[in-house]
């Protein structure tokens, strides 16, 4: 028999706060975390705009001999995961005596890379590039860091599937696990706000450049919306099998019930309608055949949506045609924080999980005028409170990847 | 540069660093074992010490410098020669 996967701890480092409470009260009050970066101006960004948030200082939490291999996504990634294993109820002796997974989305480390690089060519000694360089660089330096710090002995993997990166990763724990493979993994998704990571995103004019006014830049499915706003940090959330979670008295915050997926196998950075609208009907089909969950019970969607025009457009007509005349609130809370990319997934599962353990969906900012063009949805620009038991997010990536994962209030 | 104010550079650097007490730092002292110093953290250290002093510490000399008393001369030699 199918195993059941419940979440048992939650841990944030982001634009809206660095803690759950935080976050929970910057979705509440429609805390923008946007802001223009003069140094991306000085850079030559068409858009200096970007979500807000500083690097954690580790010192005095981690030895020189731990951080000198941490990268910023890797740092953010230890502060929203020591959060989260506190929650859990995970102490040092615990993981020690146990085997706990690893799976976190991350798809670029562009800092370290590019300061190697620009040693190479300044000194032409690799030596003096130091010994982080090469464990920075890696695409996999967050999982090789975390599991080291931790001392977690279960799988260790980085899943980088573009911005759909760590929703696959809480996915794929959920498979580990519902299959009696792991018990509990760390799943979650890390982001770098540094301006190397998203020059050249910059350069496609994939950014919003209402720089006059950065808190109105995010503007999902609204009419004048111009373009996403890269942001970043971390989030990780714990999933367990749920009885194994009943025995070790962890704290059971929600359910993931079902996770969908598909490819476009399309354009390169063109969404189209078919490929979000196969990733929630799987998600919605599993959630049916594992729990008998029918599609009027998501109280709310937590969309894609990045303010871009074609992206918004093809989610909005996805989300349409396979949840039909049933109309949950759908909202974008990229425009809050902007687009955390690698870490989008598994952020916004926690913004979604912690709205529906307070009753309220938070306001689509800025969405001030419909777009005439997108099908009826039924989208808040205002705050609403509401209590809702089931939600789903959607999660889509560059090259066509898309997950959709439905979780349920327990 | 003078050699006593060399030294006393080059322990402030390598203690902030390295994150040991200065105090610790003696010519005689074995600079990996004061340091703790691994294969990986004394790239770090050669690396430092030519970004701070642009003295490259290169080869065969690696294994001569022991001490600190060692590295003080090695440097102070290179900045002179």
């Amino acid at each position: 028999m199918e195993k059941r996967v419940v979440i048992t701890g939650m841990g944030i480092y982001s634009c809206l706060g660095k803690t759950l409470d935080e976050v929970r009260d910057s979705l509440y009050n429609g805390v923008s975390g946007i802001v223009l970066d003069q140094e991306r101006k000085d850079l030559g960004f068409r858009s200096g705009l970007t979500s807000k948030l500083e690097v954690p200082d580790l010192k005095g939490q981690l030895s020189r001999g731990q951080r000198v291999f941490m990268p910023e996504p890797a740092k953010y990634a230890y502060a929203a995961t020591a959060d989260a294993l506190k929650q859990a109820k995970l102490d040092q002796d615990y993981i020690d005596a146990h085997e706990i997974g690893l799976l976190y989305g991350n798809d670029s480390t562009a800092e370290p890379v590019y300061k190697s690089v620009e040693t190479m060519f300044r000194k032409k000694n690799t030596t003096l590039i130091g010994s982080g360089g090469i464990f920075q660089s890696m695409n996999s330096t967050v999982t090789m860091n975390l599991g080291c710090i931790f001392h977690l002995k279960g799988i260790n993997l980085t899943v980088s599937g573009a911005c759909a990166s760590s929703s696959h990763a809480i996915g794929l724990g959920a498979l580990l696990i519902k299959n009696g493979l792991q018990n509990i993994v760390v799943c979650g998704g890390a982001q770098e706000v540094n301006p190397y990571a998203v020059g050249s995103f910059d350069g496609i004019s994939a950014f919003s450049v209402r720089e006059s006014d950065p808190t109105a830049a995010s503007r999902p499915f609204d009419k004048d919306r111009d373009g996403l706003v890269p942001g970043g940090g971390a989030a990780t959330v714990i999933i367990e099998e749920y009885e194994h979670a009943v025995k070790r008295g962890a704290p059971i915050i929600a359910e993931i019930v079902s996770w969908g997926f598909s490819s476009n196998g399309d354009h390169i950075s063109s969404p189209n309608v078919a490929g979000p609208a196969k990733s929630l009907e799987y998600a919605l089909l599993h959630a049916k055949e594992s729990h008998g969950l029918n599609v009027n019970e998501i109280g709310y969607v937590n969309a894609h949506a990045t303010s871009t025009h074609i992206g918004d457009m093809n989610e909005a007509k996805a989300i349409d045609q396979i949840l039909g005349a049933h109309k949950p609130y759908v909202t974008s809370t990229k425009s809050q924080t902007g687009h955390e990319m690698w870490m989008a997934g598994a952020s916004e599962v926690i913004y979604s999980t912690l709205m529906m353990k307070n009753d309220f969906v938070a306001a689509n900012l800025n969405f001030n005028t419909p777009d005439p063009e997108l099908p009826a949805l039924n989208i808040p620009g205002e705050r609403v409170a509401t209590h809702f038991d089931t939600f789903l997010s959607n999660s889509f990536g560059f090259g066509g990847t898309n997950s959709t994962i439905i979780v349920r209030n327990l | 540069m003078e050699k006593n104010e060399l030294i006393a550079k080059m322990n402030s650097v390598l203690a902030g660093e390295f994150e040991v007490e200065e105090s610790s730092i003696t010519p005689d002292a074995n600079i990996k074992e004061t340091l703790e110093l691994d294969s990986l953290s004394l790239v770090d250290m050669i690396a430092l010490v030519e970004e701070e002093f642009g003295v490259e510490i290169k080869g065969q000399n690696v294994g001569q410098v022991k001490t600190f008393a060692n590295l003080y001369d090695f440097v102070f030699d290179k900045l002179n020669a």
